[in-house]
């Protein structure tokens, strides 16, 4: 458990965080203050290792603002981290359903997001 | 018992120097018309949302604007799914006697109301405001990541979804109010413009002004005789990232309620009218729900399966895809186009049997689902 010391992309820190249920032991991404399995409270906090496994990819040509089209085209993914919980990212444009991947963080807009490459 | 008593539906496209109220308001005077129905008979109204007219309270401000005072009003909100919802919520109510008859209208001037980019930027909210809207998702990119899983898992190609693309085409080009009525082929789809692999342009549905509204009521009110024989929803999740599978969604689940309260087999279905916000989405919801088999809806497309002549007819009028998309409205046109199947009044779209009907509805990222079944009385 690595709690107070998560570092969270969302909120501006070079890592992903998760949280998994202390009763249960239900693993999950989108922070909240609860196990949505079993409402036992609080939850763990943990920083990912930044491995895992393309579930799904798309690469976006049609960015939704003139900021974002300066990005485009870019790969959006979902990952199956190898803690138990999927997330959305951005990855390299060759990555392939199935292929291992390894985080690394990358300025997008107005921050820093999470960006797979091959691992 | 209820019935669907009256329909209207405006053109969808470009509306220009109309806004929500009066798109809903002319939406609403022809399914009261279609009715026989005055303004004084409405004791019931349902309303959606508009994201050009994002008011807080849009069934009352409709109840003033359009001159009602019904017992009952509120809106409803489950994105693409809204409008099957209401019809459902329409359906329950009647059946409990809270009201008689139930105007249900939604529209939208979403084309003329906003830059493209708004409109992208609007419907993006639907993901995760934290976890995936900064990464610059957007809701094709939402299902074009359904949409590389479905299509790995099952041998899925472009062109496949791309024959569906071309039949609701093919449909909108006998329908005079449809946003588009140029034949496209397999190879324009292919060719359009890349928005997120796989989807390319001709995949997605457009942003459309238009008004749509039904009247749910009690007893038949004109000579339409078509019954609402049961409802059903499932509800999985609301952001991609969080979804259970990229592959099972809550469609099944959802048709099965409504079959089981209508006492239906899907055999028994003689026509269809499904969601169709992409083609990844018709596909996975007539692979889904039972319509095709896994992998098959693409080439029971091109084989004439779901034409207006083939075995089992499907949005007819065009759908999201070719009629257009006004949000809330968009699923309303596939029941009001329904409707007029059911009752012989399709004119050059007419099919020859609409006697049991299957509508199915999906909001969010095939997150919210909500479907109906209609016997022609």
């Amino acid at each position: 458990m690595t709690q107070g010391a998560v570092l969270d992309w969302t909120a501006g820190g070079a890592g992903i965080a998760f949280q998994s249920c202390r009763a249960c032991s239900h693993t999950w991404y989108f922070r909240r203050g609860f196990c949505p399995r079993c409402g036992a409270n609080p939850p763990a906090e943990h920083q990912a290792s930044g491995l895992g496994t393309v579930h799904a990819a798309t690469l976006v040509t049609r960015a939704p603002s003139e900021e974002l089209r300066a990005h485009a085209p870019y790969l959006i993914v979902l990952v199956d981290a190898d803690e138990g919980f999927r997330l959305m990212a951005h990855g390299a444009h060759d990555l392939r359903i199935g292929a291992r991947v390894r985080c690394r963080f990358v300025p997008f807009g107005d921050r820093l997001i999470p960006f797979f490459d091959p691992a | 018992m209820s019935y669907v008593t009256g329909v209207g539906l405006t053109p969808f496209g470009k509306l220009p120097g109309r806004a929500t109220l009066d798109l809903m308001s002319e939406a609403a005077a022809a399914a009261l018309a279609d009715a026989h129905l005055e303004r004084a008979d409405v004791d019931g109204l349902l309303c959606a949302y508009s994201t050009t007219f994002p008011h807080l309270m849009l069934s009352t401000t409709f109840v003033e604007h359009f001159g009602l005072a019904p017992t009952y009003a509120h809106s409803l909100l489950v994105g693409g799914a809204t409008g099957f919802a209401m019809a459902m919520l329409a359906h329950t109510l009647v059946e409990a006697r809270v009201a008689r008859n139930i105007l249900v209208v939604a529209g939208e001037n979403r084309l003329t109301a906003q830059s493209r980019d708004a409109a992208v930027q609007t419907l993006a909210q639907v993901g995760h405001s934290e976890y995936e809207v900064p990464l610059g998702a957007t809701i094709p990119a939402y299902y074009a990541l359904v949409a590389s899983r479905y299509m790995h898992e099952h041998g899925i190609t472009e062109a496949d979804l791309a024959q569906l693309a071309v039949l609701m085409r093919r449909n909108a080009l006998a329908h005079p109010g449809a946003q588009f009525r140029e034949a496209i082929t397999v190879e324009d789809v292919l060719a359009s413009k890349p928005i997120a692999s796989p989807l390319k342009l001709l995949d997605c549905c457009p942003v459309s002004d238009g008004g749509v509204a039904f009247v749910v009521g009690r007893e038949p009110t004109s000579a339409s005789r078509v019954r609402i024989l049961g409802a059903g929803q499932a509800h999985t999740h609301q952001y991609v990232s969080g979804a259970p599978s990229l592959t099972e969604f809550g469609a099944r689940a959802s048709v099965e309620r409504a079959r089981s309260h209508a006492g239906v087999e899907l055999s028994d279905v003689r026509y269809a009218a499904i969601y169709d916000s992409f083609t990844i989405t018709l596909t996975i919801l007539l692979e889904e729900i039972g319509l095709a088999p896994r992998g098959e809806a693409g080439a029971r497309a091109r084989d004439g399966y779901f034409d207006r002549a083939g075995r089992l007819p499907l949005n007819t009028h065009g759908g999201l895809l070719s009629y257009g998309h006004c949000g809330a409205g968009g699923a309303m046109a596939h029941l009001a186009e329904a409707q007029l199947q059911m009752t012989g009044r399709a004119g050059a779209r007419q099919v020859k049997d609409a006697s049991v009907v299957l509508l199915h509805g999906d909001g969010g990222v095939l997150s919210s689902h909500a479907s109906l079944v209609l016997e022609a009385r």
